[in-house]
């Protein structure tokens, strides 16, 4: 299939991912959604079931959930609980809601409460001292947890087997869209912002299973391409989530490529695998141990800068000339480690710029001036 | 009338003075000094006899001294995000070396008096002064301060000292930072985390260790979504006190002392326990005090409960308490009609304010959800892990009703006051439901106003006094009701 073809394909799963879930369900398949941040999927792609991410929304404005919960919340969380409430994730089987920040923490209850006999809504709790073996033994325990609570709505056993199969499903995937990152930083003019965007949003919506070698496919043809010889600049991406056509669509027309990112919705997502071999449960406890460089997750060495320096080495290496950072607005876990991220950058003589952004917003013409701007000084 | 102070509030206040001079000391002769999150097991620190002190609580005092809006600022001008919790931002920015001080003239070396400031003078009778040039009340001078400026202890230890006027100037400086014993910390060594009352504390030590480039011992509890915890979250907390412990050693050079860690645990489970019985005397009808001066021992739990101190200091309160009880009397300065929980963690910056309102309807505090969430009482190490598991916003929404149910029924509340908190995201994320349980179970109104616990930006005096007549108008109807339905 021609890039055309397939980026058409990938669009259609972004864009519309409520047609999705209803083809799956005429499918007979069941449906978990997945709340952010890091829910060991491949329980749910273990227990023949489709995992589907719920990110928010950008077409959705707060209502309902008002009766929930107080206005300085991110929009991530919110509108999480608006589609909850009127009516858009009727048709799944079940969520998993993580826990990591502080607004994921009381919003699992209000998930939790307002879905009572409606729908089954998986807690997950994540330590944050992973890296040790009792750190190891807890994320096992809340897995099996899960895994259980799955077992039940599948109405299966999840066998060690098809664990094994579903992380290499998922390795797939994770190693597809790396790949991919990295093509469409060396070539912009075939992968816009906007294109970029749906292709890793799909992710989030396509079973795993068919996800991963459909974007092997476009990679191939993207490694076919001779260089680029890109005229415009490039940038690295950062916060929790970019994945809004209209504002994407900026960087576009400014000729602004998105050469990496260190995304939570993108790269920050799919940048470790789990281990193919040994036990599969102590697998994803490894895999999760070893996530690291995020703002919602302890660092040992927090005497030193760890992330951010990551972050000032990944626009060195992809060539980039600057950052954009993309904080949602609430998100107090971005927040906390701008100043230390801006350090860094600046040290470096990395130039970057720092959009407000939430999930309501419509109207992006400041942040078309703020781009444009940050362009020219590129 | 001045206020009586009784002999037990005056016990509490000198622990916790004692606390801040003792790591002044501490720090003075070149020891260790902590910062430790409010929940985390200070029976480890203890241990180790070492002197800790206790960010949030320095960040309340802090903005009780009206310094809060002034230390956000500093934070956010160095990057920290205006939405993120005040104490955490108060904290950074004196992490930071960021100070409220007073300003002055560097010539003269003498304050300069912001003539906004200050109490109105009152003569022998007690009737405010006018003065008859402006026909406007006249100042007391004794209470006029010097304006508040922003330092930085950082920038005035680089200042030269060779002359005698840069000494004398650099050390004006020094001194002219706020005296109150919250601006006055020692800067820290090491810094202890327990994230069980939210995830903020995470990152935000983080922050300071690296600012301070100091070592940064983590004790991570996640949330809990049922009313048990669970073994195995059991074993993953006692784990990390282990480990806990390891750490310490290191840091300290010494090893774990046994005796000492137990007698801490002792002292924390005799404060816990008089700290609850203190709080029971709400109970009674009217209550023998308010229950906003629990917010104010909350201190002495935060920053002593391991010491013997403490638990003796509320022991003898609970002695006023059981007097004021026996003669009748109470220290709320007003006669109680109805009785309410406050929700949340008080606006520090505008008590008066809080107040105010209250005490025009005749509503006294008299359950604080404080009361259950600190009174915390275990046997053993895994009892212990399992105590620090249920913090104020790591449990579940069933248990977190159940507290305040629990006290609202044993403290016999007409009504509940919630503070929708814009800096405390864990506290406020899901009060809306817990508002409706609340009314459904207790039959009781509830309101909710919108503040922030250190930031007065974000506190609107209007709204809150319209929100507490709308809740007294609510439970004058329903003792209405109550007394129609008795006859
Ligand atoms: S956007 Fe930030 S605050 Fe919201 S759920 Fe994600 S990490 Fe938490
Ligand atoms: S519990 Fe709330 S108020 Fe306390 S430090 Fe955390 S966010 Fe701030």
């Amino acid at each position: 299939m021609s890039t055309e073809v397939l980026l058409n394909e990938f669009k259609e799963y972004s864009e519309h991912p409520h047609r999705v879930l209803s083809q799956y369900k005429q499918e007979g398949k069941k449906v978990i959604g997945v709340l952010p941040y890091y829910a060991p999927v491949e329980l749910v792609v273990a227990a023949g079931m489709v995992p589907m991410g719920i990110w928010g929304s950008n077409k959705k404005t707060i209502a309902l959930a008002k009766e929930y919960c107080a206005t300085f919340y991110c929009t991530i969380g919110q509108l999480a609980l608006e589609m909850l409430l009127d009516g858009t994730l009727d048709q799944l089987d079940g969520i998993i809601t993580p826990t990591i920040c502080d607004t994921l923490r009381p919003m699992s209850q209000n998930y939790r409460v307002a879905m009572e006999g409606k729908l089954p809504c998986i807690f997950l709790a994540h330590p944050q001292n992973r890296k040790p073996a009792f750190g190891l033994q807890f994320t096992v325990d809340q897995y099996m947890h899960v895994k259980g609570e799955l077992e039940k709505i599948a109405g299966t056993t999840i066998t060690d087997e098809a664990l094994r199969d579903a992380i290499k499903v998922m390795n797939r995937s994770r190693k597809a869209r790396r790949e991919f990152v990295k093509l469409a930083g060396q070539h912009p003019e075939a992968i816009s912002a906007v294109n970029r965007s749906a292709v890793l949003r799909a992710a989030w919506f396509m079973e795993p299973a068919v996800y991963g070698p459909k974007l092997e496919e476009l990679n191939a043809e993207l490694a076919k391409l001779p260089a680029s010889n890109w005229k415009g600049c490039k940038v690295v991406t950062s916060g929790i989530i970019c994945d809004n056509p209209n504002l994407l669509q900026i960087f576009d027309d400014n000729h602004i490529a998105i050469a990496a990112d260190d995304v939570a919705q993108e790269t920050r997502s799919f940048r470790v695998d789990a281990s193919e071999e040994g036990d599969p449960m102590m697998a994803l406890a490894q895999q999760f141990a070893d996530q690291d460089y995020d703002v919602l997750l302890y660092d040992e060495h927090s005497n030193k800068n760890r992330r951010a320096d990551y972050v000032v080495q990944m626009v060195k290496d992809s060539g980039a000339q600057g950052l954009v950072l993309f904080m949602q607005q609430f998100c107090d876990p971005e927040e906390m480690e701008y100043p230390y991220l801006k350090k860094a950058l600046d040290d470096a003589g990395i130039p970057h710029i720092k959009l407000g952004v939430d999930q309501q917003m419509r109207d992006f013409g400041q942040a078309s001036t703020a781009i444009q701007a940050f362009a020219d000084v590129l | 009338m001045a206020k009586v102070v009784s002999p037990g509030v005056k016990a509490l206040r000198k622990v916790v003075e004692d606390v801040y001079a003792d790591a002044r000391k501490a720090h003075a002769e070149g020891k260790l000094v902590g910062w430790s999150s409010s929940k985390f097991p200070c029976e480890l620190a203890e241990a180790f006899d070492l002197n800790v002190m206790y960010p949030e609580n320095q960040a309340a005092g802090i903005a009780a001294n009206r310094d809060g809006e002034i230390m956000c600022k500093a934070a956010e001008d160095l990057g920290y995000d205006n939405d993120i919790c005040g104490y955490a931002r108060i904290s950074l920015a004196y992490a930071a070396g960021k100070r409220a001080s007073r300003k002055f003239d560097p010539e003269t070396l003498e304050f300069i008096i912001d003539p906004k400031s200050g109490k109105p003078l009152k003569d022998e009778n007690g009737n405010v002064v006018i003065d008859p040039e402006t026909g406007k009340p006249k100042k007391d001078p004794k209470t006029m301060q010097p304006y508040t400026v922003l330092d930085d202890i950082y920038e005035i230890e680089a200042l030269p000292e060779t002359t005698e006027k840069e000494i004398a100037y650099k050390n004006f400086r020094r001194e002219a930072i706020k005296p109150y014993r919250q601006m006055r910390m020692p800067q820290p060594d090491f810094v202890l985390c327990c994230n069980n009352i939210c995830n903020c504390m995470t990152k935000w030590y983080e922050n300071i260790a690296r600012m301070c480039n100091i070592p940064l011992i983590m004790i991570d509890i996640p949330y809990n979504n049922t009313v048990d915890v669970h073994d195995t979250n059991v074993a993953y907390v006692r784990a990390q006190f282990d480990a806990a412990i390891h750490q310490l050693e290191e840091l300290t050079g010494k090893k774990f002392d046994e005796k000492k860690f137990e007698h801490a645990c002792e002292n924390a489970n005799r404060t816990a326990k008089a700290w609850l019985r203190v709080c029971d005397y709400l109970q009674y009808k009217p209550a023998p005090y308010s229950g906003f001066d629990l917010f104010n021992h909350m201190a002495d739990v935060v920053t002593a409960r391991g010491k013997v101190a403490a638990a003796e200091a509320f022991e003898l309160l609970e002695k006023d308490l059981a007097e004021a009880v026996k003669n009748g009397t109470t220290t709320t300065p007003f006669p109680e009609k109805y009785r309410v929980m406050f929700e949340g963690i008080p606006c520090w910056p505008k008590l008066p304010n809080l107040f105010k309102p209250l005490k025009a309807n005749g509503v006294n505090v008299t359950a604080v959800v404080y009361a259950p969430a600190f009174g915390f009482v275990y046997n053993n190490m895994d009892e212990m892990a399992r105590a620090y598991y249920k913090a104020p916003n790591s449990v579940c929404i069933e248990q977190g009703v159940d507290w305040r149910e629990g006290i609202c029924r044993d403290n016999k509340v007409d009504g509940v006051l919630v503070h929708y908190n814009r800096s405390c995201k864990p506290w406020s994320g899901y009060m809306a439901e817990m508002q409706r349980r609340f009314t459904k179970d207790l039959g009781v109104p509830c309101a909710g106003f919108d503040g922030d616990q250190a930031d007065p930006r974000n506190f609107n005096e209007a709204q809150y006094e319209t929100r507490v007549q709308g809740l007294v108008e609510a439970m004058e109807a329903n003792q209405a009701k109550k007394e129609a339905e008795a006859k």
